[in-house]
């Protein structure tokens, strides 16, 4: 069995944990060899802890994946070579591979649900990794598991054990998969992405695990992230990613406050911080070309927009819980039968406000965004939109009716929001088609007036939703919303899949729309960097409720609820 | 069990509605029951007065209301042609059509189960290119000729099998009747000799029915693997260094048996249909030949009495499924 010798603690002239030289990874994919990576040097000093920072395509996970040796079938590395405490993983047989794997270097990744087994109990998952690597005998793994179910901090764990993944919650099954990937007490471990589609305090408490188990431990981390700010909070050292490229190595302090790459300025400047405006986001020639952000005061005359009162949404308990109560009888207490997911909220928007609607998972801002959207229906209280109840209108029949056209959503994903079977001018017309009586003549000319409109080029219109990149299928996206004319525009975390430099210019866009046609916008998100960009007046909710709502400003700079303090205090920032 | 009693209760609207069915269809069947059996020298009183003693001239819902009142009593009525209760002549074939189709289902699974796994995990690779000939050229052909083929080559040419006549060689005496399955019988009482007559017997048809569901298994075991083995928790086991037994095993196909129980179950039906081209062909004493006899001379209650039995296997096969389907996956027993 192969173990690493481990290298004396003295950073500077002991060999490097890690020491990638030269590491070119290719792929063979139908339109020929692509190289994913390219001539890259890497070192990870014994514990330490690296960010591996870039943007979708830049090949920081590919590099993670060549590190472990767990390529698909198509990558290979074609160059260079991988030195893991003196071992070379270039070269070193499958076998030996699988025996470091799990032992002595160990992943984390991202979306932890589907990084579980979902038919197996975790504690079993946990077992398997324990007797593959001969870490405990049969009769003691079960203890074993518990215990290391334990150091991540998971409540009680010995029921946990026989959880299985759907179970337990998103941060939950990171802690899961962390304990997994700690078990067998590796020297490295490599984080792709750990946190993305967590929420923020899930994942300062999931980073704030990780860099403890591995402080305490010794060991080195490779953070691969998108997140500059997350970077920035928990590494010593940062290599920037660029197509494949290393552009940039360096301490995290210097990367942030002198970057010398133009690469790393743009992503700097492209990430959402306090104290900048939406235009600051924008490389430095555009900025300057754009429009300073118009500022038309709400008439505080005119009627509002939209009215929502007292408004409740109740979902019957799924039966599970109630009746493992039941067996059990834990509860004396009956519980009521419902869950309030929206719990009596009222809130108003004016014409050409744009308000943010906040929270974490679960808090009701999707629930309550339907429902505004006439998609579900509410269980009681009033949704008046331009002076008319449309709550009480049921759901199934609102597609039909005028109001509808005045009411469009942007979704979250902008690849799954589209037919993939539609082009882009197809799925702009889609609305018009609809709900407007547009005669099919004018129908093309109004398809390319909206596609200027969002600054997506012609020629892109008649592409399918794959042979467009995340940025042009959210313009698509937006151009499809905006093209009725609606007074209202529900935007459901229109940029959370896109990459920073995307995110900026969409958000920029988005702010230009609304100064151009005068429409409002609600805004939901769980990103409050973003919300504080776009947003004039912003709303948290927990659990079902309304805690503070207020100016963008006066509740992000001196929050008054405790819970919108404790989530922004949650946010990473980098040190600008 | 809560969900097992649940999903039983279920399954009463599904027969009361396969009753109805059946006995509409034989109903709307073309030929005359009455002038079959009356010959064709029978006058029209005769042919009258035997529609008569076997109630056809009452009105249809009136018939109907007999046929399901005997039915309560355990009685399906006596086949026109033997004479003898069907009742009697399902539960004495029943056992011949199960142990083969079965037979025939375990074969392939056997067979294409590793097979699909294989092409999945080897993809691209010439095991992958042997199990999509394999399972096209099975798929491809009637089970009437994969049988007569097998029969030709087995049996006249090589002179391997027994005749294909039945279940037992002529010389051999059936095993004490336990289960019906003369293989399980054989084997419970010690009768070597019914036990490898039996078998040789069942290869040749039991190969057949396998022939012809070796595709679907096969190919719906590839997919599905192929979809798992591309997951992320895949890929997590993969870094955790599990050995590749226990990550296509235990995580991979667990996962992948899903869509391949599904199957399995659609197989089993399909079989069963097949069966009566195969029993035809092997002179095999099945429910399948009995029907198809019946069908032919209008005789109304064997080929209710088929349909019914059918329809009852395959309520249970389905419920089986279902149950399976709570065994492999804990998010289904959680729904149920």
């Amino acid at each position: 069995m192969l173990k690493a010798p481990t290298p004396e603690v003295d950073p500077g002239t002991a060999l490097p944990l890690l020491d990638v030289r030269d590491l070119t990874v290719e792929f063979a994919t139908r339109r020929g060899v692509v190289q994913a990576v390219k001539k890259i040097n890497i070192t990870l000093a014994k514990g330490e802890t690296l960010g591996i920072v870039g943007e979708s395509g830049s090949g920081k996970s590919v590099t993670s994946y060549a590190v472990m040796r767990i390529l698909d079938r198509a990558g290979s590395i074609a160059e260079g070579s991988v030195m893991f405490s003196g071992l070379d993983l270039r070269g070193a047989s499958e076998a030996d591979m699988r025996n470091l794997r799990g032992r002595e270097m160990s992943m984390i990744f991202q979306s932890p649900r589907l990084a579980l087994n979902p038919i197996r109990k975790v504690g079993h998952q946990i077992e398997d990794v324990l007797l593959e690597h001969a870490q405990v005998g049969n009769e003691d793994v079960a203890n074993k598991a518990v215990e290391v179910l334990e150091q991540v901090r998971i409540a009680r764990p010995k029921e946990r054990y026989h959880a299985y993944p759907f179970e337990l919650s998103g941060g939950m099954c990171q802690r899961v998969v962390i304990a997994l990937a700690l078990a067998c007490r590796p020297q490295l471990l490599i984080a792709d992405e750990p946190t993305t589609g967590l929420d923020v305090t899930t994942q300062k408490a999931v980073m704030d695990l990780v860099v403890e188990l591995t402080r305490e431990r010794g060991m080195s981390t490779i953070l691969i992230t998108h997140d500059l700010g997350l970077a920035a909070a928990y590494c010593d050292k940062v290599v920037v990613m660029e197509k494949g490229h290393v552009v940039e190595t360096s301490p995290s302090e210097v990367i942030f406050k002198a970057p010398s790459h133009a690469y790393t300025r743009k992503l700097m400047r492209a990430t959402p911080r306090p104290g900048i405006t939406l235009r600051d986001l924008l490389p430095e020639e555009e900025a300057a070309r754009a429009r300073p952000v118009a500022h038309n005061p709400v008439k505080a005359d005119e009627a509002p927009l939209l009215v929502v009162d007292s408004l409740v949404k109740e979902y019957p308990r799924k039966g599970a819980t109630t009746s493992l109560k039941k067996m059990f009888g834990t509860t004396p207490v009956p519980e009521s039968d419902v869950f309030r997911a929206v719990d009596g909220i009222s809130f108003q928007i004016a014409r050409g406000e744009s308000v943010g609607l906040v929270g974490e998972s679960g808090c009701g801002k999707s629930t309550t965004s339907m429902m505004v959207m006439r998609l579900i229906d509410k269980t009681s209280g009033t949704i008046t939109f331009g002076g008319e109840d449309i709550g009480a209108i049921p759901a199934r029949s609102f597609a039909t009716l005028p109001q509808r056209k005045k009411i469009q959503m942007v979704f979250q994903d902008p690849t799954d929001s589209l037919n993939p079977r539609f082009t882009a001018a197809r799925a702009i017309a889609d609305p018009l088609l609809r709900l407007s009586d547009i005669s099919r003549g004018e129908l093309r000319s109004r398809c390319e007036e909206l596609a200027t409109q969002v600054g997506l080029p012609l020629q892109f219109l008649d592409r399918f939703p794959h042979q467009l990149s995340g940025g042009q299928k959210a313009r698509v996206g937006i151009a499809r919303a905006i093209a009725l004319r609606p007074d209202l525009i529900i935007l459901d975390e229109p940029t959370a899949a896109l990459d920073v430099s995307v995110q900026a210019v969409v958000l920029n866009l988005l702010q230009d729309l609304k100064d151009s046609l005068g429409m409002s916008y609600l805004f939901v998100s769980h990103d409050l960097n973003v919300v504080r960009l776009l947003c004039d007046r912003v709303i948290v909710m927990n659990t079902g409720k309304i805690v503070e709502q207020g100016p963008t400003q006066r509740v992000m700079d001196a929050p008054e609820a405790a819970y919108t303090r404790d989530l922004l205090a949650a946010i990473p920032h980098p040190p600008v | 069990m809560a969900i097992m009693l649940k999903r039983m209760t279920l399954i009463i609207p599904n027969l009361i509605g396969v009753i109805i069915v059946t006995f509409l269809l034989t109903r709307a069947l073309p030929g005359d029951p009455a002038a079959y059996f009356a010959g064709p020298a029978a006058t029209k009183e005769s042919v009258e007065q035997i529609r008569k003693s076997l109630g056809l001239d009452k009105p249809l819902i009136v018939q109907f209301g007999s046929y399901v009142s005997e039915l309560a009593r355990g009685n399906l009525g006596n086949s026109l042609t033997t004479g003898k209760p069907v009742l009697t002549e399902i539960k004495n074939r029943l056992p011949a059509s199960a142990e083969l189709t079965l037979f025939g289902l375990i074969l392939s699974i056997v067979i294409a189960v590793p097979l699909g796994i294989l092409a999945a995990v080897k993809q691209g690779s010439w095991i992958d290119h042997t199990c999509r000939i394999v399972a096209t050229a099975g798929v491809s052909l009637p089970v009437f000729f994969t049988g007569l083929l097998l029969v030709y080559v087995f049996y006249y040419i090589l002179g391997w099998s027994p005749a294909p006549l039945g279940r037992l060689d002529v010389f051999a005496s059936p095993p004490t009747q336990i289960t019906g399955f003369y293989l399980i019988d054989s084997l419970l009482t010690g009768n070597w000799s019914a036990f490898r007559s039996s078998l040789n017997q069942l290869l040749l048809p039991g190969l057949t029915l396998c022939i012809f569901s070796l595709a679907p298994i096969a190919r719906m075991t590839r997919a599905s693997m192929l979809t798992v083995l591309a997951s992320e928790f895949i890929r997590t086991a993969r870094a955790s260094g599990l050995d590749s037994r226990t990550v296509i095993i235990t995580y991979a196909f667990r996962n992948a048996m899903l869509p391949v129980v599904t199957t399995l179950g659609m197989v089993f039906s399909f079989l069963l249909g097949a069966n009566v081209l195969v029993e035809k062909v092997f002179a095999w004493p099945g429910i399948g030949s009995y029907a198809v006899e019946a069908l032919i001379s209008s005789d109304f209650a064997p080929v209710q009495g088929f349909v019914l039995t059918m329809a009852i296997l395959y309520v249970a096969l389905n419920l089986l499924i279902d149950l399976l389907y709570g065994v492999i996956d804990p998010r289904v027993r959680l729904e149920a």
